[in-house]
């Protein structure tokens, strides 16, 4: 479903180019799970942003479900970024004065869905996430894995295709970690596409999938052998 | 598409989870059009208080001034013009013989000495008729005015100010004594209440005796004006006329007069001050558009504080257009309510004015109100442009990196 052709990423620092991207070819299909790991600066994160359709390629092609959404308009995008990507940051991301059910909300909300049918998903999703009673707590009201939990129900509340982590437990502590990596992994199995950036070894052997990147290029893209019961 | 009631509702929370920013630009927006508001109800004040002046001075009022004199006012100044042919009581007369005239009242003035047992002083005496008093809304304190008999017929009475009441008599009573004007005596029959200054005349310092008897006093025939009221303001313009005809008629075929309407006066004084009204208001509106700009300010300072949320909010989905319509809502949001409270602000401080001075009544125009409202709105919306554009332009990736 997602397939980059010669994908460049240059920027201008100084009077220099740095090649952020240098000629990515990759495919992951439908329902995949992967990982990707590399020192900073090796542009793991530009990937994601690429494929997230925050950031553009300087060249090359990217097709999602086979169209080509390189040179897609800035409304299409948004609206592409809206139903079929879901983001999950490092650093959570929520809006503070909004309260957890209203940052949920929040994507309902940009594509003007009513407000019935709003409250009806927002309240499923926070059933889903054992959230319900934090409902109409402030993000400053709740715990680092509370709040990444919100991202995520945010994330996924409109039911997208794919869901891009960028360090999704780096600032949380390791148990609430391990219950963010369940949530994902939980929501793999149920048919969502997840990309997660990452660069500890533990999380990326974790996933099915794990591509190393290197000043750019793709160092390596393996299939793990996972027993996800001595793992975690 | 985002739906208008989402919008209201974020960009309401953003302005309450800002409450330092969103006070300070209410004030300075509050400020802005409460300013507006209060010059021009000065202005508009200033206007009413003088219509209501001239409406004192009487209705439907046409001033007959002899001599072909191109100034049109009642100045002092004016009588000195050369006079080609008295205007007399015959012409006053005869001005009487027009089905929209009310009433007439001749009018003779000069300058003499009253005394009464040991006490003098310079008066200025007017010589006229019993109608004066009620063309003119005079009212007596107390006595009565001249008597209701014929203009040619002098007789010894006399009227005084409330001042030479004072001066002269103190604490006797004048009423019914007998004073001596220029080589006549007169018996005071009434004492005008105070009405201040009437176009260059001070109440409080005339003596008013018979028109005839002024004639016999200054030993002239001519009359130096003669006041007309008309039964309505419509009629003004046929009295004129006939006026202008009958005297013509009656000099030979010359028209060597001169007719002023208090209308024509009062239009001119409405018209400055409805130019310092306007002048006011714009000045005002300076201030509407240092908060605007100030607004503009604080929503660039506010959008760079949250370039995450707006970087955010285009991960999420929002596109270029839809951030544009969230802070251009806040912006105009912002603006609304502080010209709400700059019309309630403005109210009050008019209030004010005419509590601290009833005599001006400070009531801002409904132009001020609209146009200043809309203004502020307008400017809101504008100055906010820039700042939203900025937003959308914003890289998501960038505003995202920050942790």
């Amino acid at each position: 479903m997602i397939k980059l052709q010669k994908i460049h990423r240059n920027f201008q620092v100084g009077d220099q180019i740095v090649h952020a991207l240098d000629d990515i070819n990759l495919e992951i299909a439908q329902g995949e799970y992967v990982s990707v790991m590399g020192p900073s600066g090796s542009g793991k994160s530009t990937l994601l942003n690429l494929i997230g359709m925050l950031d553009h390629p300087s060249s090359g092609e990217y097709y999602l479900n086979d169209k080509n959404v390189t040179e897609l308009g800035e409304v299409e995008e948004a609206q592409i970024r809206n139903k079929n990507i879901g983001f999950v940051f490092q650093a959570f991301h929520l809006v503070p004065r909004l309260s957890a059910a209203e940052n949920i909300e929040l994507p309902l909300m940009l594509a003007g869905i009513e407000p019935s049918i709003r409250d009806a998903k927002v309240s499923l999703a926070l059933e889903s996430l054992n959230l319900t009673e934090r409902a109409r707590h402030k993000p400053e009201q709740l715990s680092g894995g509370q709040r990444q939990r919100v991202a995520i129900a945010r994330a996924t509340i409109t039911e997208p295709a794919v869901l891009l982590a960028d360090e999704p437990t780096g600032n949380l502590d390791q148990k609430s970690g391990h219950d963010v990596m369940d949530i994902l992994e939980a929501l793999n199995q149920r048919g969502i596409t997840l990309i997660m950036v990452t660069h500890d070894q533990s999380l990326g052997d974790r996933s099915a999938r794990s591509i190393k990147m290197i000043d750019g290029r793709i160092e390596s893209d393996n299939l793990n052998k996972i027993d996800h019961a001595t793992v975690s | 598409m985002l739906q208008s009631r989402d919008v209201i509702t974020f960009a309401w929370q953003a302005l309450k989870g800002y409450r330092t920013r969103t006070i300070l630009m209410l004030i300075a927006m509050s400020i802005g059009v409460a300013s507006v508001l209060v010059l021009t109800s000065l202005g508009e004040g200033a206007r009413r208080y003088v219509r209501g002046e001239f409406a004192s001075l009487g209705t439907n009022l046409i001033i007959v001034i002899p001599g072909r004199s191109e100034t049109s006012g009642a100045g002092l100044s004016n009588m000195m013009g050369v006079t080609p042919r008295d205007l007399t009581l015959a012409d006053a007369n005869a001005l009487t013989r027009h089905p929209k005239v009310k009433q007439i009242a001749p009018l003779n003035i000069g300058g003499a000495e009253i005394s009464w047992q040991n006490r003098k002083r310079e008066v200025t005496v007017m010589g006229t008729s019993r109608e004066l008093l009620s063309i003119r809304h005079w009212s007596l304190s107390r006595g009565k005015f001249l008597p209701d008999s014929d203009w040619e017929r002098a007789s010894p009475v006399c009227v005084i100010g409330k001042k030479i009441r004072d001066e002269i008599f103190s604490a006797h009573n004048a009423l019914g004594q007998w004073v001596r004007i220029g080589d006549n005596r007169c018996r005071i029959i009434g004492i005008l209440s105070s009405e201040g200054q009437s176009i260059g005349i001070n109440v409080d310092e005339v003596v008013i005796i018979p028109v005839a008897s002024a004639q016999a006093l200054f030993n002239t025939p001519s009359l130096f004006r003669i006041f007309i009221e008309a039964k309505t303001r419509k009629s003004i313009p046929k009295v004129i006329q006939f006026s202008k005809d009958t005297i013509k008629a009656r000099h030979q075929g010359e028209e060597d007069i001169t007719v002023v309407t208090q209308d024509a006066v009062l239009a001119t004084f409405d018209n400055i001050l409805s130019v310092l009204t306007y002048a006011l208001g714009g000045i005002a509106g300076i201030s509407l558009a240092v908060a605007g700009i100030l607004i503009m300010n604080v929503m660039l300072v506010a959008v760079s504080q949250r370039t995450a949320e707006i970087g955010l909010l285009k991960a999420l989905g929002a596109s270029h257009k839809g951030i544009i319509i969230l802070i251009l809502t806040e912006a105009m949001l912002l603006s609304a309510i502080g010209g709400i409270i700059g019309l309630a602000i403005g109210q009050l401080g008019a209030w004010g004015i005419r509590y601290a001075v009833p005599e001006l009544p400070a009531y801002p125009p409904i132009w001020a109100a609209v146009l200043s409202f809309s203004v502020a709105i307008i400017t809101g919306a504008i100055f906010c442009l820039l700042p939203a554009r900025k937003a959308s332009k914003l890289d998501p990736v960038l505003a995202l990196a920050k942790r």
